[in-house]
This record gives structure tokens, C-alpha cells and sequence, in this order.
């Protein structure tokens, strides 16, 4: 997928992964498949937390991101988009290109 | 993922996060291993209700790293309930089990699950010498069968080799079978007293040359030159520092709710059936003089050479009559690994006959 276009995806956690957020609102993250842990950082977390299939990329990033966090709205949507592909690269994230009817 | 890990337990100690609990399902077993610290007649089980209860409070405690082990945990008819609701809590699970009751739809349901470590014990690759350990015949058949139906769901397997006389020259031979097989390999020459205190089991350990023997193996220890060099002088870095994990980032929980510090670490510091599992964790006595205990403070240990490196154990020196203690296991280790003798040795305190280590090697093939 095209840089430009990741922002206008569905971003989906993977199931059966292990996570944990922790009191500073960071996520532990392993994905037994391949035994990799991952750290999110706090904004990381609420990009990770909200990515429920039937969001798109850029309106977490509006929602959840630049209201909360002192970041420059076109800064944070490309930030958020090169932290959602390098998830997917590593299985923990999918990224749809239509929402997820089945989450509930 | 080494650094991620290392800041993430070293932030847990600190903040005094139970990271890890290890939670025995039953007690009960389907196989009789001659070392076992078990007793397998426990009628007094966790039910389902009260084991999602505990996942519930320890997700909300913040253990990430989950071992479910027993007894033989396929024993429990609600295993996969269990399971499932662990999924639900984002626990990182972990499954230790002979294996013999895993089948294919067990081995499916595994990987659907997302379970990331399956260890299974495996003694020889000789069924005479394996089956004679468990006193269940055909058992590692039934194992090696399981095994192979878990790899071909991509379930990641460890074999776990525990040494004792029986299989003392076995290691090599499972080693390359968990190659061939696809599984990881890591062997304990480590025979623990009866949770009962019985000490007898400790008869059953290797004898010197063998444990010497695993020392020099460089599949094993990596080099075999830093593995068994003598101890040098330490700081007050040292002398500060925590024996290990047990009580400050890890714990263990019985099949009937009694948690300890770690499975070799059988001090009560609470049962579940009569408080949260945080409020024993946060203000337990028992966790609360775990924590408290600095190198500084073993009376024999802190001036022993090997202080900086030994892996003395703080549960086999309880089991031994003091926390505080040392670890004649681990005091062999050091001098097996070294040739220096451990102050105890010296002193003439605390030491056994030299058949008991404690020692986890883990290596991939």
C-alpha cells in the first residue's frame, strides 16, 4: 500500500497477540509467531488502543492524536502512518481498506 | 527484543510490577517422574470461576508473562476456558506439559489461541530410559507424536531435558532430536527437594563430571572460556543488587491458591481464596522480606568469591532452613563451573553432599 493511502485505511490490532498497557499508557506488545516484543510509546498506544477495524487511520490521528498531544496535525498523520505500516510489516497490525463489519 | 525486555523487567522490579506469574492449573499427573517435587493427590482446585476471577485480578495487577503449568495441565477438562480467557486478558502465555494428551485438535486449538511457548519435557530419546523416568509406558511416543503435531501448526516448542542419574549422559541425544523436530532445547540439571521438604529426590542428581561435562559444552554455555572463568573482584553494585526476580517482578500461584515467590520458593505469602491477588502482592510480610533482602545481607554469601556471578537460589536456600542462606546447589555449581570452592564450602556451612546444582541452560539448535 502506498504511503498516502495508509491514512485512509482501517487499522485492525491482530488477534490472539499479547498486550499490556501499562499506568503510563505505554503497551507491551509480543507476537508469539515470531517472539518479537514491541514498546509503544504513549501516542503509539492511543493509535493502537483505537485501531479497531472501523476507524480510519487519519480520523484517530484527528480524534485521538492531535487534540491530546501538542503535535502538528500533518506531522503526526505521517508519523502515524509510518508507525501503522511498520506494524503491519510485523503482523501485529492489519490494515483494511474497508472498516470491519464484523467488529461489534 | 533483548533490550525491550531488559528495560521492561528492570522498569517492572522497580515499580514492583508481578510481570510474570506462574500459575500451576492441578497437581495432578498422568505420569509418576522418579525426581517429581509434586504430590498429585490435590482435590482442592482452583475451579474455572475462580481461575478467570485470578486472570481478571492479575491483568489488572499487570503480569504480562503467563506459565501455566502443573501437574499435567491437560488433566483439567476446562483447560481451554482457561485458555480462552487468558487470550481475552492480552496475557503472553506460555504452557508446560508432557504433552501426552495433545492431539490434533488440541495442537490446533494451541496455535488459534496464540500461545507462544509450549515446553515438554523429554528425558532421553531412548524410550527405555524416558518411559522408566515417568513410569508411563509408551510415553515418549505419545510426547514425541505431540510434538510433531504442534510444529506443523508452527506452535513454537521448547524441549526441556531435566538431568538426573538415570539420563545423566542423555542430553546430547535430545538435543539433536530437538533439532530434527524443529523445538528448542534447554536442559536443567537441577533435582529440587519434595515440596514437602523431603530432600530425598536430591540423590537422583548428576554427579560432578557429568555437570562438568554440560559446562564444557559450548552448544550449551556459548564460551566455554567466559562460562567457567573464576569470579572477579565486585562492586557495591553487587552487593546492592537483588538475588533475582522471584517476589520482585515474578511470582507463582498453587492449584489451590497459595502464592509464593516462585515455584522453588515455597513461602506462603498469601492465598487467593481469601485476598486479591494485588493486595498479597503489594503487602504480604512474606514478599515484603523477599524485597528487602540485598547481597549485602547474606551473612555467608556476601563475602564468597563467586558473589557477582553465582546464581544462588533464594528458594532452594530456604528450602535448605534460611532465605538468607546459602545455596549448596548453587555453591556446587559455582565450584563445578570454576573450580574455586564458594565461601560455605570453606566455612563448612550450609554445604551437602555435591549432587545437587541448580542450573538452566538454554540453547537453540
Amino acid at each position: 500500500m502506498e504511503p498516502h493511502h495508509v491514512t485512509e485505511c482501517y487499522p485492525k490490532r491482530a488477534p490472539n497477540l499479547a498486550a499490556r498497557v501499562f499506568d503510563e499508557g505505554e503497551v507491551i506488545i509480543m507476537n508469539p509467531v515470531n517472539s518479537t516484543l514491541f514498546n509503544l510509546n504513549e501516542t503509539a498506544t492511543a493509535i493502537w488502543l483505537a485501531a479497531d477495524g472501523r476507524t480510519t487511520l487519519r480520523r484517530i490521528v484527528e480524534r485521538d492524536i492531535v487534540p491530546v498531544f501538542d503535535v502538528d496535525p500533518d506531522a503526526a498523520l505521517r508519523d502515524a502512518g509510518e508507525f501503522a505500516r511498520s506494524l503491519a510489516e510485523h503482523s501485529i497490525l492489519h490494515l483494511l481498506s474497508a472498516p470491519d463489519e464484523k467488529v461489534t | 527484543m533483548a533490550n525491550v525486555m531488559e528495560a521492561l523487567s528492570r522498569r517492572a522490579m522497580d515499580r514492583r510490577i508481578p510481570l510474570s506469574v506462574h500459575v500451576d492449573l492441578t497437581w495432578r499427573c498422568n505420569e509418576r517422574c522418579v525426581h517429581c517435587y509434586l504430590d498429585h493427590d490435590d482435590p482442592d482446585e482452583l475451579s474455572l470461576a475462580e481461575m478467570r476471577d485470578l486472570l481478571d485480578q492479575m491483568a489488572e495487577a499487570g503480569v504480562f508473562f503467563l506459565t501455566l503449568s502443573g501437574g499435567e495441565i491437560f488433566l483439567r477438562k476446562d483447560l481451554f476456558a482457561i485458555l480462552e480467557h487468558a487470550r481475552l486478558r492480552g496475557f503472553d502465555i506460555r504452557l508446560k506439559t508432557n504433552a501426552v494428551l495433545i492431539g490434533e485438535k488440541e495442537a490446533a486449538r494451541i496455535a488459534e489461541l496464540g500461545v507462544h511457548q509450549v515446553q515438554i519435557s523429554v528425558y532421553s530419546h531412548l524410550p527405555a530410559i524416558h518411559d522408566a523416568i515417568t513410569k508411563a509406558p509408551c510415553s515418549l511416543e505419545k510426547t514425541l507424536r505431540a510434538i510433531a503435531l504442534l510444529r506443523a501448526c508452527s506452535v513454537h516448542v521448547v524441549i526441556a531435558c531435566v538431568l538426573m542419574k538415570p539420563n545423566a549422559a542423555a542430553f546430547e541425544g535430545v538435543q539433536k532430536l530437538a533439532g530434527e523436530l524443529g523445538a528448542e532445547f534447554t536442559i536443567d540439571p537441577t533435582i529440587t527437594p519434595h515440596l514437602n521438604g523431603d530432600r530425598s529426590l536430591l540423590a537422583l542428581n548428576i554427579d560432578r563430571d557429568d555437570l562438568r561435562k554440560i559446562f564444557e559444552t559450548e552448544s550449551l554455555v556459548g564460551s566455554v572460556a567466559a562460562f567457567t572463568a573464576p569470579p572477579g573482584p565486585v562492586g557495591e553494585d553487587v552487593l546492592d543488587g537483588t538475588p533475582c526476580s522471584a517476589g520482585h517482578s515474578s511470582s507463582y500461584i498453587s492449584p489451590h491458591g497459595d502464592v509464593y515467590p516462585c515455584v522453588q520458593f515455597p513461602l506462603t505469602c498469601g492465598n487467593v481464596r481469601q485476598q486479591r491477588f494485588i493486595d498479597i502482592w503489594r503487602d504480604s510480610a512474606g514478599f515484603g522480606e523477599v524485597r528487602a533482602i540485598r547481597a549485602r545481607d547474606l551473612p555467608v554469601c556476601s563475602s564468597c568469591d563467586h558473589v557477582g556471578t553465582c546464581s544462588r537460589c533464594p528458594g532452594l536456600a530456604f528450602m535448605q532452613g534460611s532465605m538468607y542462606g546459602p545455596s549448596s546447589a548453587d555453591c556446587e555449581k559455582s565450584f563445578v563451573r570454576t573450580g574455586i570452592p564458594s565461601a560455605a564450602m570453606l566455612q563448612g556451612t550450609g554445604t551437602r553432599p555435591a549432587s545437587h546444582h541448580l542450573v538452566q541452560i538454554a540453547g537453540v539448535v
